[in-house]
């Protein structure tokens, strides 16, 4: 019982950050731009929110840190991309390098010499415990109730209910006939990439304000692509992309618990993990042609 | 709309002296045009006669190099779409602007307000508005990429109409149409019109324009030929829009004669029976198209582009499948064979889009080979002495003004067209595949191209030839026949031609093709 | 011109083309300069003496030029691995997984190589990793040329996986049975590249980089197959109507880079780590992408590109070691710099470089149709 309650537990908390990357980079996609960046913005997000938090010993101020970063990251991909039109993969793997560059310079520029670095992580809510034990599920951090009840639902809303996700969508399926209409392809796309980049960076930061309270290398290994994956698998849709990243998260803490018992021991976890990215490739390979790309999926807009 | 009353009676838009150049073409040459409120006004005119040009000058998708746009009396400055529809012009072009993922009442919405809030209760109150007073029925919940291209169009009328459009401009709207959705639109014209606006009808179809419009005006080579009331015979509209003395024995003495001396196959070198061949929607676009073109003839082949002649060429190239006939070259079947079998066959190809048939981004000795590397191959590797002799050869054969080094990207239109002419001729295709092979030339690349056609055909190829320019069917072919909708619907010796014939043929009212219109 | 490349063409706006110029690379270099002069004054360095340790030191002892060329020789291997593929208009962006597949053949291989001869083992390693690399490019490329289904996101997202095969061997069956440890059992004696200079870790993985440029370039540039590469991917259209079999030059473009990409993992594992364990590849499968995309997709420029970048990381220790810099100011300059770059060919495309076709038809609406097939663009 314990081991359900706690496997539920943390497949929520380890879907948070997947749920942040992957709801930002719906939005970037849906504008139009594959945005690769993700990897990186999430590890400067995660650096510059410890670091931030670190030196004024605010969580919070720390999250606004790791926002503005994940701003900064989604406008530069934006200025590359749709101001100068320039190929979106490459300009993504190049953001990634950056990004995790200048964090790790930072981080040894700041941190140099003294012992692994510590905050203190932020705090968990736990407004279920009446319910006893089966309560504990819902022990979780701030920002996972930020997640599930905030942005999933906000994210979704604006997508698909304001004028403003329209335009989203509009200049991401067709940017010829948004511009038509009167809508500016260039800032819209911008804002969507911004928005994007700031839900990547607070994925990161979830990381080092909430579950570690420290900044490691390879902090983020490789969860910004895991993001990539599951917003084809959930075909560019913010409900089915949140279903995917709580999926992919049951299966990596179930792996994570069964491998510490004995028997399990010797099974290959690393392949259950390597599921989704399969998954998402063996989906690619069925719906073949059919495959519904946001239109203008990796098309630079100019108007002619 | 503009309030208050204006200047001009009745009129609703006015285009006065409007010229459109592009490069040394002159499309538009001071063009004048009323519109009145409560007509159809139908603008008439082949291919290429500027009719499509000057309705986007009117709608901001292009400017005018000279001339004024008056709407209500009133003169306006149309710098982009947004300004036309602010002056209460709505357009419906050939292309549709939609996101077709996204829903009919969405794309109503679409750049309608800032912010967040979204109004789709206005938009299906539009759609049920319109659906109500003008007949034009559609979902306003239907995604647009589920509804049929009929449909799509209604919507694109209902963009315009939810911003308040007074004058309605469509782009050969029936082009796309099955005959009841034809009727449909005819319909819901008649009462837009009824309820005071203008419509600017533009077709290149005569039995429909004169089904719907008040008046019409003809353009010819972007000269306005004068407007006449739509009740003018069918005839005299073919001869306005044609208009040209044919040309019959303009030419030298039929050099053919003596070309063809041992062929006496009555089956053309390049045989084709019964062709089928789909679209890029995947319905047919050619359906039993049968024709031969024999040894030391032109066989000119007339029509309104979108007929099938893009298809055709593409089949013929390699490039496209068919879905049902045969194509024989020279007794050998070649039906559905691909590009490098084609020119196996004996099969020259000259496409309308030289920079597709060219890697523009090589030079123009590496193009010159490109359709045959392995004979220029020495010890495994490309032999560039052979390759540049092969391309000096050549250009000095084919008076290309470049150097074999040159990336065929920089060179002129006239030059690619010889670098494409010489790479085939230099293989002595028994069949040669031409398309619109001088648009977009110079006179004297013009001359040029012509009279390699000519030598070839006196040489024995048989030259099947798509040209959307009369004249040059009419100098250069033996024999024409009439493509309208993926059929050929007409044939005629060059000297049987007469415009007013030709004309009916290629606008579908032809006495062989049952005509849709 | 609809048939089966239009789909991809939907997805790929992107043209190998004219893609980058000695010129635009130095000024990618000095922009660089420019942007990272801000983070090492952070650092409280002398920007001009930093650049100075970052390219010129490196290159003034017999120790660290040597070093250079073993910095630079996996790089070699993906910044080859990564150019083939780009100039055949396939955007290979999983060189990270496939080193790793090489790398794991070249440690299975190696550590069961017992008492046989380096003549057996060596060539058995390198076929192996190679196999192993073009295996881990095929479903990818067979995807993209059956079905059309863009191979950024399919190549990108095996490279996770094949971290993860890499982690359950070394968790699992390869996991050091002594120690514990999750390394791979030390490769045979006879598998080890000999290091043919005293006092260096140059090695023969560095010869082996050389001579794959060497015969890519020249059957890039010398033969039939290469002239039918640049022309599938300068102009997939115009090389089909030539006659080119367009997918299958992409296909085999496709395997030949992965087994290339492969290669870099043989020589890691043989070269330099003598098993295999999970940090072998710091990213050298993405820094392919920066040492093409700086070598304008050339080979030879992959090779100066692939030297430059080896500078550059071994200076940046050199930097760190002698003004306190972090070394990671190295990644920081890739980064800094492919993207520089990249932007500098977006820039020249949008200027000048895109000769616009006049309007031949005036008929025709000058700007493509919305959902057109998107060939127009040049």
């Amino acid at each position: 019982m314990t081991f359900i309650i706690d496997l539920l537990a943390a497949t929520l908390r380890n879907a948070t950050p997947l749920i942040y990357g992957t709801v930002g980079e719906t939005y970037s996609e849906r504008s139009g731009v594959l945005n690769l960046g993700i990897e990186g913005t999430m590890y400067a997000g995660a650096f510059a929110g410890f670091a931030t938090a670190a030196a004024t010993g605010s969580p919070l101020i720390g999250l606004a840190a790791a926002l503005v970063v994940g701003v900064l990251a989604g406008a530069i991909m934006a200025f590359l991309t749709v101001t100068l039109g320039a190929n979106q993969h490459v300009s993504g793997i190049g953001l990634t390098i950056m990004l995790i560059g200048v964090a790790e310079f930072a981080n040894r520029l700041i941190f140099t010499g003294t012992d692994l670095q510590r905050i203190e992580p932020m705090p968990l809510l736990d407004p279920l415990a009446v319910l006893g034990p089966g309560g504990e599920v819902f022990r979780q951090y701030a920002l996972t109730y930020v997640a599930f009840l905030l942005v999933v639902p906000v994210a979704w809303w604006v997508l698909q209910r304001s004028s403003f996700g329209l335009e989203i969508r509009a200049v991401g399926e067709n940017p010829e006939a948004a511009d038509a209409a009167g809508v500016n392809v260039a800032r819209t796309r911008y804002l969507a990439l911004m928005i994007g980049g700031a839900l990547m960076a607070i994925g990161g930061a979830f990381f080092t304000l909430a579950v570690l309270g420290s900044f490691t290398l390879d902090i983020i290994a490789g969860r910004g692509w895991v993001c990539v994956a599951l917003v084809i698998f959930g075909r560019w849709r913010i409900g089915r992309g949140v279903l995917g990243a709580l999926v992919f998260s049951f299966v990596y803490s179930l792996q994570f618990r069964l491998r510490i018992l004995p028997g399990f021991g010797e099974l290959p976890f690393e392949l259950l993990l390597a599921l989704p990215y399969l998954v998402v490739i063996l989906a690619l390979a069925l719906s073949g042609r059919n495959v519904a790309y946001p239109g203008a999926y990796l098309k630079p807009y100019r108007r002619s | 709309m503009v309030g208050g009353e204006t200047s001009g009676p009745e009129v609703a838009l006015e285009l006065r002296g409007i010229t459109k150049r592009f490069g040394d073409l002159v499309a538009n040459d001071a063009i004048d045009l009323d519109v009145r409120r409560g007509e159809i006004h139908a603008l008439l005119g082949e291919n290429g006669a500027g009719k499509t040009t000057v309705m986007r000058v009117a709608y901001g998708l292009s400017h005018a190099d000279s001339g004024e746009i008056r709407v209500n009396g009133t003169l306006v400055h149309v710098r982009s779409p947004r300004d036309a529809i602010a002056a209460g012009i709505g357009m419906v072009t050939q292309h549709f602007s939609l996101v077709r993922p996204m829903t009919v009442a969405e794309n109503l919405a679409l750049g309608r307000s800032g912010g967040l809030r979204l109004d789709l209760n206005a938009a299906r109150r539009t759609a049920a508005d319109a659906s109500m007073r003008f007949g034009i029925r559609v979902d306003p919940d239907a995604i647009v990429g589920n509804l049929s291209v009929g449909e799509q169009q209604r919507v694109e009328i209902l963009k315009a109409l939810a911003r308040d459009c007074r004058i309605l401009i469509l782009d050969e709207p029936t082009a796309v149409l099955v005959p009841q959705e034809v009727d449909a639109l005819f319909a819901t014209l008649q009462r837009l019109v009824a309820d005071g606006l203008g419509v600017v009808f533009i077709s290149h179809k005569l039995g429909e324009v004169r089904a719907i419009s008040q008046r019409v005006s003809v353009l010819r080579r972007g000269r306005m030929m004068g407007t006449v009331p739509g009740t003018t015979a069918e005839g005299e509209l073919a001869r306005l829009m044609i208009g040209r003395p044919i040309a019959g024995d303009k030419r030298a003495a039929p050099t053919h004669d003596d070309a063809g001396g041992g062929v006496g196959d009555p089956r053309g070198v390049l045989s084709i029976r019964d062709l089928r061949v789909a679209g890029s929607h995947g319905t047919a676009v050619i359906d039993g198209l049968s024709l031969d073109v024999r040894a030391g003839e032109i066989l000119g082949i007339a029509g309104v582009s979108g007929n099938g002649q893009t298809e055709l060429v593409d089949l013929l190239s390699g490039m496209r499948m068919p879905l049902g006939g045969s194509v024989v070259v020279d007794g050998v079947d070649v039906t559905g064979l691909g590009p490098a079998e084609m020119v196996e066959a004996g099969v020259g190809r000259i496409p309308e889009d030289r920079h597709a048939s060219l890697i523009p981004e090589l030079s123009v000795a590496y193009n010159l080979v490109m359709e045959r590397l392995d004979e220029f191959r020495r010890a495994g590797r490309l032999d560039e002495r052979a390759i540049n002799e092969h391309a000096d050869r050549l250009i000095e054969r084919f008076a290309i003004k470049a150097h074999r080094g040159d990336r065929v990207a920089a060179l002129s239109g006239g030059n690619i067209q010889k670098v494409l002419l010489a790479r085939v001729l230099s293989r002595d295709p028994k069949v040669l595949v031409v398309s619109q092979p001088t648009r977009g030339l110079d006179v004297g690349a013009t001359e040029y191209v012509r009279s390699q056609l000519v030598a070839r055909r006196t040489a024995g190829a048989a030259v099947l030839l798509v040209s959307e320019d009369l004249d040059e069917l009419l100098d250069l072919a033996d024999r024409l026949v009439v493509i309208y909708e993926g059929r050929i619907v007409g044939e005629m010796a060059v000297g049987d031609a007469d415009p007013e014939r030709l004309g009916l043929l290629m606008a579908g009212r032809g006495a062989a093709g049952g005509a849709a219109a | 011109m609809t048939g089966p490349a239009s789909a991809r063409a939907r997805v790929t706006a992107w043209r190998p083309s004219r893609w980058s110029s000695p010129v635009i690379v130095g000024w990618a270099v000095l922009i660089t300069f420019a942007l990272t002069a801000g983070p090492i004054l952070l650092a409280g360095a002398n920007p001009i003496a930093a650049y100075g340790e970052f390219l010129v030191v490196p290159l003034t002892s017999r120790f660290s030029i040597l070093e250079v060329l073993v910095a630079a020789t996996p790089i070699l291997f993906t910044g080859a691995a990564v150019a083939i593929a780009f100039r055949a208009g396939y955007w290979n962006i999983g060189a990270e997984g496939q080193l790793l597949l090489g790398a794991i053949a070249a440690a299975g291989v190696g550590a069961a190589a017992g008492d046989l001869p380096p003549i057996v083992v060596l060539p058995a390693m390198l076929l192996a990793g190679g196999v192993a690399g073009a295996a881990w490019a095929l479903v990818p490329a067979l995807l993209r040329v059956r079905f059309g289904i863009d191979e950024v996101v399919t190549t990108l997202l095996l490279n996770p996986v094949a971290l993860l095969v890499v982690n359950g061997l070394l968790h699992g069956p390869w996991r050091d049975p002594v120690t514990g440890f999750p390394e791979s059992p030390r490769i045979a004696a006879a598998a080890e590249f000999p290091a043919f200079l005293e006092r260096s870790r140059l090695h023969l993985g560095f010869v082996i980089a050389l001579v794959i440029i060497a015969a890519a370039w020249y059957v890039v540039a010398r033969t039939p197959a290469g002239l039918r590469l640049r022309a599938a991917g300068l102009s997939p259209i115009g090389a089909r109507f030539a006659g080119i079999d367009v997918s299958w030059v992409v296909f085999r473009a496709a395997l030949i880079s992965g087994a290339i990409a492969g290669l870099a993992g043989v020589s890691e594992v043989a070269g330099i780590q003598f098993r295999l364990t999970s940090g072998l590849s710091p990213g050298y499968g993405y820094t392919g992408i920066v040492v093409a995309t700086l070598g304008s997709l050339s080979l030879p420029g992959v090779a100066l590109a692939a030297l430059f970048l080896g500078d550059l990381t071994v200076g940046a220790s050199s930097a760190a070691r002698a003004l306190e810099i972090p070394s990671q100011l190295g990644a920081v300059v890739q980064g800094v710099l492919l993207l520089t770059t990249i932007g500098l060919i977006a820039l020249r495309r949008s200027r000048g470089g895109t000769t616009r076709r006049p309007t031949l038809d005036p008929q025709a609406p000058p700007d493509p149709p919305p959902m057109g097939n998107g060939e127009a663009g040049p």
